[in-house]
């Protein structure tokens, strides 16, 4: 098929010879994937961008603690923090890692979110893209358009790889989504097919190793603050790649180095919980919940 | 495989986990379907992952939405439960160890209508939000809701798929798979059948007619 790729190296071909942006490349390969009009797909993609940012809104406002008590109200101090006097390094910041909390609380209490790649990492893609909107530096349809660069670093991760925490630990969900979001953030600035690679390969680079320990199983801790932390971690790898710094390993080694390391990472370390931060003293206190007999009678 | 766009960047959706929450969903409509509406009460046995993470990451109340036929990404899921008490449906939930033969993300439900039937549906979550339906009434079958199926209980007599796909070729409905099974022979019988388009209402009176069929159900695929 025409626009069809499994690698960064052909993709980059591919935008090369056509003069699109990778967004572009995605756009046009679903357009032939699905037998439907450029029109369609962009507004299912609008409508996403607009879930992701409603979550946003509504993780800022969540008071409550989840049902486990292990998470909700952090997303509102760090968004209160980002509005104080003078925080460090400006309010968008903040605001960047506020909105990644936002996503996987509003989650956590059973609130619609869009899985970017999973539900465990869908804060950190829809962070980095309203924190470019807010700032005044791309619009919403420059935001739905980089979500298809998102996805079409996705592509590559999803031929070669895996986003599955039980298969290839947390690099591969929330690795994944730095990677997608760097590439994103470099392509909606104007940034070239080659930089918002490279800026996917600093992204995926330096989350290798990162396991999945959630403790009491719950999408919950670390994975709240991960996706802040990581929405913060992706701008980082898009400044990089807009600096034209040297950028040693391709994507795609990348890439193999994720799988090869998730395939040799202990299944304990593997969204079991029976590792890491979920069997420490403070994890032990959180068991996964699992069902008992109980017996819900209707009033009648 | 070739993934779509949406694949990466999508469904929208609620609870931690596609295989535990949204899995769940479509198992619960699934199996309202091929029961015998209005539901009554609903014995759900949670089997493998399903029983020991089930209740963190909501599979419970995933498989009673969907007996209240709500979309994956409706935010009401969680509380589902209390919903369909108010709407009559009592639920009961146990761990049950289905056996060895059954993925670990499973499933039984045992329904009970308003009219006093019963049907039971044992389905598994198989990731990222797909699911199969393994069991009818103790019959093996394997459908997943990606096309239109019927669901016939019948007598296994001679010449009775016949009559069936000759109904079928009638009305140009294309048969992408056909499954049946049987107690013991001349006994009770079930036959699934999937296919490309939902067929026009009178095609399930008219296969009700045919000698030996006691019920009759179209399962319509599932849309997300």
């Amino acid at each position: 098929m025409h626009f069809d790729y499994t690698k960064a190296e052909e993709l980059a071909a591919i935008c090369s010879k056509e003069k699109f942006s990778i967004g572009e490349v995605c756009l046009q390969r679903e357009i032939l994937l699905q037998e439907t009009t450029r029109e369609i797909l962009l507004e299912k993609m609008r409508a996403h961008y607009r879930v992701m940012k409603e979550s946003i809104q509504k993780g800022l406002a969540l008071t409550q603690s989840s049902a486990s008590g292990l998470s909700g109200g952090d997303a509102a101090k760090l968004f209160g923090y980002a509005n104080s006097a003078n925080p460090l390094f400006g309010p968008e910041f903040s605001k960047a890692i506020a909105y990644g909390f936002a996503v996987l609380e509003h989650n956590a209490q059973f609130g619609r979110i869009v899985a970017t790649p999973t539900a465990g990492s869908a804060g950190i893609v829809p962070a980095c893209l309203l924190s470019l909107e807010e700032m005044g530096r791309i619009s919403e349809d420059q935001a739905v358009m980089a979500l298809f660069t998102a996805a079409g670093i996705g592509v590559i991760i999803g031929a070669n790889a895996n986003f599955s925490g039980a298969q290839g630990g947390c690099q591969a969900e929330v690795g994944s989504a730095s990677s997608m979001a760097a590439a994103a953030i470099v392509e909606a600035l104007a940034g070239t097919p080659q930089q918002a690679i490279n800026a996917a390969a600093f992204a995926l680079m330096n989350t290798l190793g990162l396991v999945c320990d959630p403790i009491g199983g719950y999408v919950e801790v670390p994975c709240v603050s991960r996706n802040g932390m990581f929405a913060v971690h992706s701008f980082l790898a898009a400044v990089m790649a807009l600096a034209d710094s040297r950028c040693v390993v391709p994507f795609d080694h990348v890439v193999i180095a994720m799988r090869d390391i998730g395939r040799r990472m202990p299944r304990a370390l593997k969204e079991t919980s029976e590792g890491g931060l979920a069997t420490t003293p403070t994890g032990l206190k959180f068991p996964p919940q699992a069902i008992g007999k109980q017996k819900v009678d209707s009033p009648s | 495989m070739t993934r779509s766009a949406f694949d990466i960047i999508g469904p929208s959706m609620v609870g931690p986990s596609s295989s535990h929450t949204a899995g769940a969903v479509r198992i619960g409509r699934m199996a309202k379907s091929i029961a015998d509406s209005p539901l009554k009460t609903a014995a759900i046995a949670l089997h493998g992952s399903f029983a020991a993470t089930g209740k963190g990451h909501a599979t419970d109340c995933g498989l009673v939405a969907g007996l209240l036929t709500m979309a994956p990404d409706d935010e009401r899921i969680k509380d589902a439960i209390e919903i369909a008490q108010q709407k009559g449906l009592s639920v009961s939930f146990e761990a049950a160890d289905l056996g060895e033969e059954f993925h670990p993300n499973t499933a039984r439900l045992t329904l009970h209508s308003e009219t006093g039937n019963t049907h039971e549906v044992i389905a598994s979550s198989v990731g990222g939000g797909a699911i199969e339906i393994v069991r009818v009434d103790n019959f093996e079958v394997c459908f997943n809701g990606n096309l239109d199926t019927l669901v016939l209980w019948h007598l296994d007599k001679p010449g009775f798929l016949a009559k069936v796909t000759a109904i079928l070729a009638c009305v140009e409905a294309n048969i992408a798979t056909i499954q049946t099974s049987r107690k013991r022979r001349h006994t009770e019988a079930l036959t699934v059948i999937e296919i490309d388009a939902p067929p026009p209402d009178d095609v399930l009176s008219v296969m009700s007619r045919i000698d030996g069929v006691s019920e009759i159900r179209c399962v319509n695929k599932l849309e997300y």
